[in-house]
């Protein structure tokens, strides 16, 4: 007894998949996607994907890097152990600067590394088309649509024809 | 799809044109070929050099700093020098990676991963250099603020400070910028090779990267926010290893112009070690395809470019001795051009300054054995320049009665071809193991790979003949 997955249709020309995105999208499917072996311009949003929020966890993690950079020198140096070096001050932002940046940029970098698996659900070694050979070309040189069964439009049959009717070629479906 | 007829013809990034398929399986096929004997061979004889290193740096360890020929005056030495030497080679890849990557150079794309991981084995071994000098390397942890019972902490005010958290964040930053753009391509790789074993390791390292277009969402824009971040951070990070001489007093460190003057040599000097290793790894990995001589002729460009800069810089020093009438300063000029490490100066400005010349012309620049002899002087140049700005301003300073002489012992000599034996030993071992070129954005410049119009509002399927023209 196999549960339905859904449904994988495979293109290979890019302005195909482009019209099959916004045809897809405009009859209310939801849960489906295109995997893609490199990011194709203009794709997302023929697909109707709303723009990342990565943006704003970066900007968190900018904050909380220069935060702590400044919290950092500011308590150590000024409050917790007051030490006079030649007479400069025990804080001041001018030489706060170097640690401030260095620490503003590592934590984006990590912020958005983690955003990104986050918004990814990275990692995931598992996935429902896995062991789907069509599905498998989506890394070397095929689009590769997928519809899932869980999708509320989602019917066997007349998915796979929408799909072929969009041009889509070796259109069957997958059971997990 | 007719090209405007005077519009000059752009020459291809990839050669032959070949299919999405051939990139992959081309790529693939350094991965899934059986491992040569001449491999096997090049990697011993690189282990060796770097266990020969290895061993000298256990002496080092055990017996301490004592063993190089540092003396008072001169407390830097081959240490430093090694240290700004590698912290600099890793600027190219950065350079490249991200700073190319925003202005939108296509060709970075061929060369870009080995590039990056360039850019990690040598931060590797510019940490290397720098704990060892330390003398105690496993106190390391006294250079990070950490809470402890003499309840203290580290002098903020100081570059050396500075210095242990620009290197850090760049190592971390560069090493996830790296595997960023290698998961796609991990997956690639996961999906292909027919090994049970290659393909597990490969999959649980691609983390379950499907291609997924709502994934790419995602990933080109945190690509976007890593490169727009380590273009300042490749910057900051030269200019803060620069503060560690320009905030001390002695005459020959004290100026404002190091901070440019260091990250412009920086990436010339990793621009030259990009192409050394290039150079071979085109030979050998028969890349011929994908890293052209376009490819080797914009990098040349840059070397000629970064090469001025170098020049203009060390002129400038000259002439800021003699107008700002300090006379330590001047004095201590004079005593590059003349003086006990004149043989090393002179030898920083004949490869630096003089040798990349030869690239103003085309057939220059397109010359393969050429522009390799070019890269190793760059290489040679770039390392006296670091060695002729320490050892000069330390050898004789203000006073004349402790004025000394420094040579490295064979430990520090060691030590050195020991980083280069582990550089080329973890370049080897990612050139077998890892794409060394990045697949994914290969073939998304490829032409036709990209949509020749954007279905926004617009569906007249016409519109696409137009403007595939500029493509």
């Amino acid at each position: 007894m196999s549960i339905p997955a859904g449904v994988i249709g495979e293109f290979k020309d890019v302005n195909v998949i482009m019209t099959a995105a916004q045809k897809i999208n405009e009859a209310g499917y939801r849960k489906w996607d295109i995997h893609t072996p490199y990011p194709v311009h203009g794709l997302d949003k023929a697909m109707g994907i709303k723009r990342s929020i990565i943006t704003y966890i970066s900007f968190l993690g900018l904050c909380g890097g220069l935060s702590t950079a400044l919290g950092l020198q500011w308590w150590t140096g000024a409050v917790d152990y007051p030490l006079n070096i030649g007479g400069k001050g025990l804080f001041d932002w001018q030489f706060s600067i170097p640690v401030d940046f260095e620490l503003s940029i590592l934590g984006t970098a990590i912020m958005t590394v983690v955003g990104l698996f986050g918004l990814c659900q990275l990692p995931t070694w598992y996935n429902r088309y896995q062991n789907d050979e069509s599905f498998k070309k989506a890394t070397d040189d095929t689009f590769v649509v997928t519809i899932d069964s869980d999708d509320d439009r989602y019917s066997a049959e007349l998915t796979a024809t929408f799909l072929r009717g969009l041009g889509a070629q070796n259109v069957h479906t997958v059971t997990a | 799809m007719k090209v405007q007829e005077q519009a000059p013809i752009r020459e291809p990034l990839v050669l032959g044109n070949p299919s999405l398929h051939d990139i992959t399986a081309r790529i693939a096929s350094i991965v899934e070929s059986k491992i040569s004997m001449k491999y096997l061979m090049t990697v011993g004889f690189t282990g060796a050099l770097a266990a020969w290193g290895l061993f000298a740096l256990y002496y080092t360890i055990t017996t301490g700093i004592g063993v190089w020929g540092l003396n008072n005056p001169v407390g830097w030495g081959w240490d430093i020098t090694n240290f700004v030497f590698w912290i600099g080679i890793g600027h190219a890849g950065t350079l490249i990676s991200a700073i190319l990557f925003l202005f939108r150079q296509k060709w970075r794309t061929a060369i870009n991963r080995s590039a990056e991981a360039m850019t990690i084995f040598a931060v590797i071994c510019a940490l290397t250099m720098v704990l060892s000098h330390t003398g105690r390397p496993w106190l390391f942890y006294w250079l990070l603020p950490y809470p402890n019972q003499m309840n203290m902490w580290v002098n903020f005010r100081s570059p050396l400070a500075w210095d242990v958290f620009a290197v850090n964040t760049y190592f971390t930053v560069s090493a996830l910028f790296w595997f960023v753009g290698l998961i796609p391509d991990l997956a690639t790789l996961r999906n292909y090779v027919k090994s049970d074993l290659a393909r597990k390791i490969y999959g649980f390292l691609s983390l379950g990267w499907t291609g997924s277009t709502r994934h790419w969402h995602h990933y080109e824009i945190a690509y976007m926010i890593l490169a727009g971040i380590s273009t300042p951070l490749v910057l900051s990070v030269h200019s803060v290893v620069s503060f560690d001489f320009t905030v001390g007093i002695m005459p020959g460190w004290h100026t404002t112009i190091f901070p440019p003057y260091f990250v412009a040599g920086a990436i010339f000097s990793g621009f030259a070690m990009v192409m050394t290793l290039l150079v071979i790894a085109r030979e050998v990995l028969d890349l011929k395809q994908f890293i052209t001589l376009k490819h080797f002729d914009n990098m040349n460009k840059i070397m000629l470019a970064t090469g001025m800069m170098v020049g203009y810089a060390y002129g400038m020093e000259f002439f800021i001795a003699w107008y700002s009438g300090n006379p330590y300063e001047s004095w201590v000029f004079m005593n590059r051009l003349f003086g006990d490490y004149a043989w090393a100066y002179w030898t920083m400005v004949t490869c630096n300054v003089v040798s990349p010349q030869i690239f103003w012309f085309k057939k220059a620049r397109r010359n393969v054995p050429l522009m390799f002899v070019i890269s190793i002087f760059i290489n040679i140049g770039m390392w006296f320049e670091r060695f002729t700005i320490i050892a000069t301003s330390l050898h004789h300073d203000f006073l004349p009665a402790s004025w000394g002489y420094y040579s490295p012992t064979w430990v520090e000599i060691s030590i050195f071809i020991g980083t280069f034996g582990v550089f080329l030993t973890l370049f080897l071992l990612f050139s077998k193991f890892v794409p060394v070129i990045a697949i994914a954005e290969i073939k998304g410049i490829m032409p036709g790979s990209q949509p020749s119009h954007h279905h926004e509002h617009d569906h007249a399927p016409h519109a696409a003949v137009t403007e595939g023209a500029h493509r």
